[in-house]
């Protein structure tokens, strides 16, 4: 269990952050930059478990902050979506090159 | 090598591989579920560090809840057979160099830091975690717990509102 040292497990959280960064440089549709956030969130989730497990085991911060990411993730999307919903209704695109009603 | 190292490797490389597929894929429903996938990894990770309840809030919430409203909202602004056009290509190499250097980085500084890890069994029991949940004493989270089910009433509340059809003569 325990033969895994901890910066392997970083290694992981980290590369899915910086994978999610990815896709939020290069995607332009508002539905992929969403899921990209969702990659972002679970990597800190993964983070904050680590270290409660490894470094803190008397504690239980760690678990309570990701549940409250987990819920506050949810409620996210689903206000996102539901935005994301009602822009296609009025511009018939999701892309974000395209909302630009509040630029100027 | 020992087959609990072993069993970390593999849902590690599956972790990444459905990672970068899902932000690479340029079909949108392909993206969704190669998250899913991703996701469902990310839980077999949690089981693998034996934190139960974690794992099984992250299928519900996330396999079950939120991979199934992204897929809906796919199928009511999408057409998901499409391809969606390439991103720039001076945007992809930039965006990949950004995140590669900050890769690079962040990681160089967390190997240099060299955790030390404490050997002592992790007591993550769900009455324990449920009894500080609703705690009001020092260590507690009653407070936080409130603030989240306000703010889940506020999302629920909000988002009938917003993505509620006008009628067009209103407009």
């Amino acid at each position: 269990m325990s033969d895994i040292p901890i910066s392997h497990i970083l290694f992981v959280s980290t590369a899915l952050f910086f994978i999610g960064m990815y896709g939020l440089f290069t995607r332009r549709n508002m539905i992929t930059m969403l899921m990209a956030i969702e990659l972002i969130l679970n990597s800190v989730n993964i983070n904050f478990v680590v270290f409660n497990k490894y470094l803190y085991p008397d504690k239980l911060d760690g678990i309570f902050f990701t549940i409250f990411i987990v819920t506050i993730a949810a409620a996210e999307a689903a206000v996102a979506i539901a935005i994301i919903i009602n822009l296609y209704r009025s511009h018939k695109s999701i892309d974000v090159e395209d909302a630009t009603d509040m630029k100027y | 090598m020992t087959a609990s190292q072993i069993i970390f490797y593999l849902i590690s490389a599956f972790i990444l591989s459905m990672g970068v597929l899902s932000v690479t894929s340029r079909k949108i429903f392909r993206s969704a579920i190669w998250l899913l996938f991703s996701l469902i990894g990310i839980a077999a990770l949690y089981f693998w560090m034996d934190v139960q309840f974690i794992a099984a809030v992250q299928i519900v919430v996330y396999v079950g809840g939120i991979v199934v409203l992204i897929i809906f909202s796919i199928f009511l602004t999408q057409q998901s057979g499409k391809e969606m056009p390439k991103a720039p290509l001076l945007r992809t190499i930039a965006g990949a160099l950004a995140v590669l250097f900050g890769f690079a980085f962040t990681f160089l500084l967390i190997d240099q830091y060299g955790f030390p890890a404490i050997d002592q069994p992790f007591d993550n029991d769900v009455a324990r975690i449920g009894n500080a949940m609703l705690n009001t004493e020092q260590g507690g989270y009653a407070l936080p717990f409130e603030v989240v089910s306000i703010l889940l009433l506020a999302a629920m509340v909000g988002c009938i509102v917003i993505a509620l059809k006008t009628k067009p003569e209103e407009k």
